[in-house]
């Protein structure tokens, strides 16, 4: 029981009425779909996990990951890796700087390598100096994601993440980032609209509101 | 949060007010006959009855109040006219540009260089004699220091113009205006009526506190009034600094009398403003049910696009003409331009300059550094605990523009001299940061509040502790709003007068106070010089603050404009 990505019991409510209830359980490599109208929870729960809740909300029940208790922990110590409908690249860093800003540790060679070895695997070597503006929309979210993976997430979560994109790059990139979830073993918890994401996680689902 | 930041909303609340408080404490004591330092023992009638014996009172009384309603009225009117007319269109874009630089032209500048336009020997009079006028020499007529004050009206609108106009654009974006236009529009509304019916109330009660700022400022401000205003008898506001400089010391006492005097006309002067703002609702209200569609709409918009343009006109006209006069050689009357140009002026004051300058720039450096790091710390502060800050907040910031600086000043100066305290350059600082914290908190707030917090959100999860996101991510991105806040900061120091003069004990020599002092000596020389190195002093930093970012950015699309 101790691996995967684990809500226990958790209930959030504003101004005293109930929001959203959920006990679920997302084993490694597995993806868990929530799915609802807006204003039924969605972003509440993702704010709920990533510990970026506002006051307003009153929110019970623990988040275990890994067997390990983060309910209290602040972001930065979460181990949570997120991907939005935007890639939200940080426009003042390269690209490059971009993906070492994640990175933890290691020589100034060995990051490199690992910023190079991480551009590659997603077909964008020699991007590490370049302007992340001048990316197009499909580069912008590969260099999103490996940002993320870099960063050596325990879990991912993923806020209407390929809403963004083109119906044929969007195929292309939600089947990269469940098949890179599945060979790291990462617990996933999408939230989205829509069905085509939902059918091709093919896990659970979970429906809000 | 680490308990600095927990606590910084207090100091920046205490750095804004504490002064305040206390330059009120400190004058309250002496109006009431209680200033030991010159035998006087109160509670008496000594300072209330050295007030009541003033020849000058009911002038002075006078003065600011309708000096004061005339400016703000004129300058709402005219703000109003030009975005009812215009706002949305490329004249609007185009004139927004023009005015934008002129927000930051120090009180002080705007005033001379409306002197040197108005006066009877100024370029107005010059441009037209003798073909029209017959003037030979200047005609003996007082046109600046009228004993109505006009002179001084216009130069205030002409200021307060700018800074109205801005201050509505940020309350546009909140006000769904284009619908509402469109709506009305639909209706069969004129643009002017439309905009006047539909829109006017919701942006009106989003500048109703930088309007009551126009007001109190105006009844109460100091150098406009050296400069343009009526001098015998002057308005309440220079009178207080004069009893303030008068040699025999009990006179402070009469002076702190005077300044709860303005306090109780500037309140007094807000209090009827409120009740014309509930009567204009009332008469709008039933205007706007009335179903009119055009009210004369074409000559109201032609109207406010001439008013507006006369009022950045004259800014820019007068400065020009002050950089003349700073060049001139020989420049007589009623000639339009002078005989040769020589920079004498410029070498003659080259020392005096470089030494006020140096002062005014530690003065302002320092109190804009403060005061962005201060709000900063509180914006930040705001954000990690997840609230904005509330209506009460809001008006706290306003709090120090809306008391009359000639109703604490004194007290603060008489404060600290009985605490024995060193007044010099700290504590000009401590008392600028008093004025330039809510700008700068105002200027930085609204583009830190529309930076997307999910940047904050990805940093944190990438495992950025709140301070890197902070220094890492958040700081360099809204570069250009953080420069533009410390040019803004800079501008505000650099403009003051009454703070630099009454707390640095006259021993603080700043471009401001210098330029100021020329205003009754009449070497139109040297003012033209100190006029002008005030005003580049305020408004290089924006140059810079446009500048530096698209140098440092310059291979970062995403940050462009």
């Amino acid at each position: 029981m101790a691996d995967g990505l684990r809500l226990d019991g958790i209930a959030i409510d504003l101004a005293g009425e109930p929001l959203l209830r959920i006990d679920a359980e997302v084993g490694p490599g597995e993806v868990l779909t929530v799915m609802g109208r807006s204003g039924a929870g969605k972003s509440t729960l993702l704010a709920y996990l990533t510990g970026t809740l506002a006051p307003t909300f009153e929110a019970r029940g623990r988040i275990l990951l890994g067997g390990r208790d983060i309910t209290c922990l602040s972001p930065d110590r979460r181990r949570i890796g997120i991907l939005f409908q935007d890639a939200l690249l940080f426009p003042h860093l390269s690209v490059g700087g971009n993906l070492g800003f994640g990175l933890r540790g290691g020589s100034r060679r060995t990051r490199r390598d690992r910023i190079d070895a991480a551009l590659a695997e997603v077909g964008l070597e020699g991007f590490a100096e370049r302007d992340p503006a001048t990316l197009s929309g499909g580069q912008r979210a590969r260099v999103a994601l490996q940002r993320m993976l870099l960063s050596d997430p325990h879990a991912l979560l993923l806020d209407e993440a390929f809403s963004g994109l083109d119906t044929d790059r969007r195929d292309r990139t939600r089947t990269m980032v469940f098949e890179t979830a599945r060979r790291r073993a990462l617990p996933v918890i999408m939230v989205t609209h829509d069905e085509a994401d939902a059918k091709a996680a093919g896990g659970a689902r979970i429906q809000l509101g | 949060m680490s308990p600095v930041l927990r606590l910084l909303p207090a100091i920046t609340i205490l750095a804004m007010l504490g002064p305040v408080a206390a330059g009120l404490w400190g004058t309250i004591l002496p109006a009431f006959g209680h200033l030991p330092a010159v035998g006087l023992d109160g509670p008496s009638r000594v300072a209330l009855d050295g007030l009541l014996d003033w020849p000058g009172l009911a002038a002075a009384v006078r003065l600011p109040v309708t000096t004061g309603l005339a400016a703000t009225s004129i300058s709402l009117v005219i703000v109003t006219l030009i975005v009812a007319g215009w706002s949305g269109t490329r004249v609007f874009a185009w004139f927004l540009r023009l005015l934008s630089p002129l927000l930051s032209v120090p009180h002080a500048a705007a005033a001379f260089g409306l002197a040197f336009l108005v006066a009877p020997s100024g370029l107005v009079a010059r441009a037209a004699s003798p073909w029209l006028t017959g003037w030979e020499r200047p005609p003996d007529i007082l046109v600046v220091g009228d004993p109505w004050g006009l002179t001084m009206v216009a130069g205030l609108v002409a200021k307060e113009v700018p800074f109205l106009l801005l201050m509505t654009l940020a309350a546009l974006g909140q006000s769904a205006e284009r619908q509402s236009l469109r709506v009305a529009g639909a209706l069969g509304y004129g643009r002017v009526t439309g905009w006047l019916k539909a829109v006017f109330p919701r942006v009106y009660a989003q500048i109703r506190l930088p309007v009551y700022v126009v007001l109190a400022y105006s009844m109460s401000v100091v150098d406009v009034a050296l400069i343009l205003g009526p001098s015998t008898p002057p308005t309440l506001s220079v009178q207080i600094v004069a009893w303030m400089s008068d040699p025999d010391l009990a006179m402070r006492a009469v002076a702190a009398a005077g300044a709860l005097l303005q306090l109780a006309l500037v309140v007094a002067a807000l209090g009827l403003w409120r009740l014309g703002e509930a009567a204009v609702a009332r008469w709008g209200t039933a205007w706007a049910g009335g179903g009119g569609r055009r009210h004369l709409d074409e000559p109201v918009r032609l109207v406010g696009l001439g008013a507006a343009s006369v009022s950045a006109l004259s800014i820019m006209a007068g400065l020009a003409v002050l950089a003349l006069w700073s060049v001139a050689a020989i420049w007589q009357f009623p000639d339009l331009l002078p005989d040769g140009l020589s920079a004498r002026s410029w070498s003659r004051q080259a020392g005096a300059l470089a030494a006020t300058t140096g002062e005014t720039v530690l003065i302002a450096l320092a109190a804009a550094g403060i005061a962005l790091a201060l709000s900063v710390g509180c914006l930040e502060a705001e954000h990690r605990r997840g609230r904005p800050i509330s209506t009460a907040a809001l008006w706290l910031l306003y709090l120090p523009l809306l008391v009359p600086q000639t109703a604490f000043l004194p007290g603060l100066q008489t404060l600290l001299l009985t605490l024995g305290a060193d007044i010099g350059r700290g504590p000009v600082i401590v008392a600028h940061l008093v004025f330039v914290l809510p700008y700068v908190f105002l200027s930085l707030g609204d583009p830190w509040r529309a930076w997307d917090p999910r940047q904050a959100t990805v940093a944190a999860l990438l495992g950025a502790s709140p301070l890197r996101v902070l220094v890492a991510v958040r700081l360099p991105m809204l570069l250009r709003p953080l420069l533009t806040a410390f040019a803004v900061g800079l501008a505000v120091s650099v403009g003051q007068y009454l703070p630099s003069l009454l707390i640095g004990g006259g021993r603080v020599a700043t471009l401001t106070t210098e330029a100021v002092a020329l205003a009754s000596g009449g070497d139109r020389r040297t003012i033209g010089v100190f006029a002008i190195a005030q005003t580049l002093a305020a408004l290089l930093p924006f140059a810079a603050a446009i500048g530096l970012p698209a140098l440092l950015w310059r291979n970062r699309r995403g940050l462009h404009g």
